[in-house]
């Protein structure tokens, strides 16, 4: 059962919630989307440029370092979202009862869900402005064009937000996120055409990897970065956007039917 | 006048298990409710329908003259829930815990401040202010919960065992509060274990096992028709025993060797069943809620 009519501006309360409670963290927070693409950055273009002379991608030729920090921006709205909406919600609702103690006040449980997408979402969008930004400096995105990408990153954390959502309301338990992370996640940071064009990719794969929700983000994500592409954009954004609605709904359905008894 | 709460033959069936089995009851304003039961009686269920967390299967609900599942909101915006568990949010302080849960109730942030400190001056936390909840102790997370609960000044107090694990002096401290607030006229519903809880707080309550009434009225008087005025509690191995009082029509219950005798006021028992039992171990004492309780809904264990 869907109740759409439950659904009121009031969500944004349990929004401010979550944000107060990173405000007490937030330095130990951004410091991870911070390095981590810097890692990337280091390792592949010093590891890999040796090996690889350039990616020819979207009808331009690219140093490899050039090709993947692009794809750093999308990965990271991704895991933040993702991670978000799986390991941090479900501790939220099971282990510390948060949604319990909201859901004795005029809130209803459709509003907490669409609150910790949408936050899961503001989470990711802050990560990939910070990666953006350190990116920028080091010359492999164009800044400010790239600041343009705000919107879609916010789009593709609520397409990874819900559907992080819709797991959390079908896992037994925490330890069962490992299978998504294992046999979804990490295939698609791999195969989305990040670390490499996904025409690379043996025939048939191809129109899989193309059907990939991170593969349409990183599209996006490249475009605004570095001005190339190869789906075309528009595409990609009803894609993310059709993807967000259908997982919002069933993770409102999973959710309900977990918690209201 | 509308009761505070209206509820109509109201049933909560889980898969194989019917939790609410057909209840009616109402409280009506400025009234402390007992609502008892042994485990799994379905007070817990009927406590989350009541706040709107779970869908009645059948059957009225009715707070404030609106109905629970079409008024939900407006509902839920007029009572205070201190649940069983513990739902404090360990994210934040001690004062956040207030101030923030003010904000789902749309509060303005100024009153809300201000509430806030209110409150943790009448539950005496005010030093605890900037405490996480993680550090409190079990009474100070109650006296919390219980000032978070009355955030939004509601027009009634929902209490889900308030005291379950509490130590003398924290219990003994937050019946202080509650009937203190009683006595302001604020409508409070209480379910507890502790029938000295029941017989100190409640006007009027009631005793459900197995999702139905079993009895409802005043403690004094439940006590009075269902345990009597005084309780000999005997202990004897003397067969003849039962049928010396099967034979007066005393009322008794039998705990393994153990024999609860229920008297009224005005009986000669004492000397009766001095004389009967001249050897025996036994205690007298005035009845309580407990012997109500436990005639009604049996010794066994549950669960």
């Amino acid at each position: 059962m869907i109740r759409l009519n439950a659904i009121s501006w009031r969500f944004r309360k349990v929004w401010k919630r979550n944000l107060l409670t990173v405000r007490e963290t937030w330095k130990i927070n951004f410091i991870t989307p911070l390095l981590e693409p810097l890692f990337y950055v280091f390792a592949f273009g010093l590891g890999f440029s040796g090996m690889i002379e350039v990616i020819r991608y979207g009808g331009a030729e690219l140093s490899y370092v050039q090709f993947i920090a692009p794809a750093l921006v999308g990965t990271a709205v991704m895991y933040n979202a993702f991670f978000e909406t799986t390991y941090s919600s479900f501790v939220r609702m099971y282990y510390q009862k948060t949604y319990d103690g909201i859901l004795a006040t005029p809130l209803s449980m459709e509003e907490i869900i669409i609150a910790e997408i949408v936050w899961s979402a503001t989470r990711a969008t802050v990560a990939a402005l910070l990666i953006m930004t350190v990116l920028g400096i080091f010359g492999f995105v164009s800044l400010p064009f790239a600041y343009l990408l705000t919107p879609v990153a916010f789009l593709g954390g609520l397409a990874f937000g819900a559907l992080g959502l819709f797991i959390t309301g079908i896992v037994p338990s925490i330890e069962m996120f490992n299978l998504p992370f294992f046999l979804f996640v990490t295939p698609m940071f791999l195969f989305s055409g990040t670390f490499f064009p996904i025409s690379n990719l043996p025939g048939w794969v191809t129109p899989v990897a193309r059907a990939l929700p991170l593969h349409n983000l990183v599209e996006l994500t490249r475009f605004f970065c570095i001005r190339h592409h190869e789906t075309p954009l528009l595409f990609s954004l009803i894609y993310l956007f059709c993807f967000t609605i259908v997982f919002t709904l069933l993770a409102l359905v999973t959710m309900r039917r977990r918690l209201i008894k | 006048m509308d009761a505070v709460i209206q509820v109509n033959n109201l049933v909560k069936q889980f898969k194989d298990v019917t939790a609410v089995n057909g209840l009616s009851f109402s409280v009506e304003s400025g009234e402390c409710f007992g609502f008892l039961g042994p485990n799994g009686a379905g007070k817990t269920s009927t406590i989350r329908m009541l706040y709107g967390f779970s869908p009645p299967t059948s059957g009225e609900l009715f707070l404030f003259g609106k109905d629970i599942t079409t008024d939900w909101r407006e509902i839920k915006s007029r009572i205070g829930v201190c649940q069983q568990d513990n739902t404090l949010d360990p994210d934040l302080s001690v004062i956040q815990n207030l101030t923030i849960f003010a904000q789902y109730f749309s509060i303005p942030r100024k009153v809300a401040r201000d509430r806030a400190e209110e409150l943790l001056d009448f539950f005496a936390m005010t030093h605890k202010r900037h405490a996480k909840v993680m550090e409190l102790s079990g009474g100070m997370v109650r006296r919390l919960i219980l000032a978070r609960a009355l955030i939004n000044k509601p027009d009634l107090l929902i209490l889900d065992e308030p005291t379950t694990g509490l130590d003398p002096q924290s219990r003994h401290q937050l019946w202080e509060r509650l009937e203190k607030l009683r006595d302001d006229g604020l409508t409070i519903l209480l379910t507890t274990h502790y029938m000295e809880e029941a017989s100190r707080l409640c006007d009027r309550l009631i005793i459900v096992d197995h999702g139905k009434i079993l009895v409802s009225g005043q403690p004094t008087d439940l006590i009075k028709e269902h345990a009597g005025h005084h309780v000999f509690e005997v202990e004897t191995e003397d067969p003849s025993f039962a049928a010396f009082l099967e034979k007066d029509k005393i009322p008794f219950d039998k705990a393994g060797e153990r024999y609860i005798v229920y008297a009224s006021e005005d009986s000669d028992l004492k000397t009766t069943l001095q004389e009967k039992t001249c050897c025996a171990k036994w205690t007298y004492r005035l009845s309580s809620l407990e012997d109500v309780f436990l005639r009604l809904t049996g010794r066994d264990l549950r669960e």
